[in-house]
């Protein structure tokens, strides 16, 4: 009888274990994100390493960010021309392609590439470092190693990922026009005409710019966290970096649906 | 040196984040920097609006001169009102300017279309067009045409 119950019990024991652990990890990193964030300013840590930073995330990341672009923007005009020609309105293909990029494309895949390129390599560096003893080094001399690595890197992320999302989405319209324009012969004026008379600076431009401002923060914190609290061996670094990567791709999915919702004012 | 590459490079990204900005808002979203100040907005009542929305073009003999900015309905006399910014260089439009909504191709955008009177007066901030044509509406026109077969 005893067993019985007990063979009940175990699998709801792990599943609060499971919990109370998931949630005591989401604690530890808020309080993680908002020691770091509370040390100040993007320069606070000295504006070198501010620099530093954003050319390892940013600048780095461009050649990934321009050549998917120009691809993911040639894909929007041959699909959506062959979709906009049953209709008739080869003319909305500008609409189309850009009001996707900035609202959607844009910052999601920006995203997505970015936890792939710059979020991977974020926590395997901090792993590293971990690993190494670097940080536990930089405890024993007083200095403060959130301060020190955290924040510049979270600034780093939070600065270069709009950016990216800028020049991905500019890109990609480029990326639609020439094929649209070049290539299947849709007319120059319509594409860019039709274009400006329905793509909003503040409804379409700014708002596709903070959802690119938020998943930066959200994808660099989730990077910089798996690192600094992963299991110091390469066992542990390998298994942070996936889910680093793991992680920050559902977040910008989940998070793109949440935004969408509240910037389209139906929820 | 390796530092001065790195923030050069930082510089150069910096930007070309600004300058896609400003790209997005001139040539992607028509954003102009001579928006603010150089517009009047008059107003038109019409009985059927047939899908106009806001940002719809307002255009003379095919020519963009304005946009919508405000649709809504008169709650007191059953009329939709339409608010729409029209440049200052067109600042000519006579008191009896006629205003229609028109469709763009056959399943286009609806915009307004005006056409320009006779008469010696302007309008001005606020001014009212008196002489509209509402909307098309294909389900009426067809409905018209059933009716008028129907009694022969």
């Amino acid at each position: 009888m005893l067993n019985l119950i007990n063979k009940i019990l175990d699998p709801i024991q792990a599943l609060g274990q499971a919990a109370l652990a998931s949630l005591q990890a989401f604690g530890r990193a808020g309080v993680f994100l908002a020691s770091s964030i509370m040390w100040g300013g993007p320069g606070s840590a000295g504006f070198g390493d501010l620099v530093k930073q954003i050319y390892s995330i940013g600048v780095r990341s461009l050649s990934i960010i321009i050549v998917a672009g120009f691809f993911v923007g040639m894909v929007l005009g041959l699909q959506g021309y062959t979709i906009l020609s049953d209709f008739g309105s080869e003319a909305a293909l500008g609409t189309m392609v850009s009001l996707t990029l900035l609202r959607e494309l844009g910052p999601v895949v920006t995203g997505l590439l970015f936890a792939g390129r710059a979020g991977s390599a974020l926590t395997a560096e901090i792993g590293l470092m971990k690993a190494t003893e670097q940080i536990s080094a930089m405890e024993m001399m007083g200095i403060d190693p959130l301060k020190r690595i955290i924040t510049p890197r979270l600034w780093g992320g939070f600065i270069a990922m709009p950016i990216l999302g800028l020049i991905f989405s500019l890109v990609g319209i480029w990326g639609g026009a020439y094929v649209g324009i070049n290539m299947l012969g849709v007319d120059e004026g319509a594409y860019w005409g039709n274009m400006q008379a329905s793509v909003g600076f503040y409804d379409d431009v700014l708002k596709g710019v903070v959802k690119s401002l938020v998943f930066g923060l959200v994808v660099t914190w989730i990077a910089v966290y798996q690192g600094f609290d992963s299991i110091p061996t390469s066992e542990g670094i390998s298994s942070a970096t996936t889910k680093t990567v793991v992680l920050a791709s559902l977040a910008v999915l989940g998070l793109d649906f949440i935004l969408t919702a509240i910037m389209l004012g139906s929820i | 040196m390796r530092t001065r590459f790195m923030e050069l490079a930082v510089g150069v990204f910096m930007v070309m984040g600004i300058v896609a900005l400003i790209l997005m808002a001139l040539k992607v979203s028509g954003l102009s920097t001579a928006d603010a100040g150089d517009k009047y907005t008059i107003k038109a009542y019409f009985e059927n609006l047939g899908g106009l929305t806001e940002r719809a073009k307002v255009s003379m003999s095919g020519v963009t001169i304005g946009r919508v900015t405000n649709v809504y309905l008169d709650a007191e006399d059953y009329v939709a009102v339409v608010e729409m910014e029209i440049t200052k260089g067109m600042s000519t439009l006579t008191t009896d300017t006629s205003a229609a909504i028109l469709t763009a191709g056959l399943l286009g955008e609806k915009y307004i279309g005006l056409t320009v009177g006779a008469d010696d007066e302007y309008l001005e901030e606020g001014g009212v067009i008196e002489d509209t044509q509402s909307a098309l509406v294909l389900e009426e026109l067809i409905g018209q045409f059933l009716f008028s077969g129907a009694e022969e």
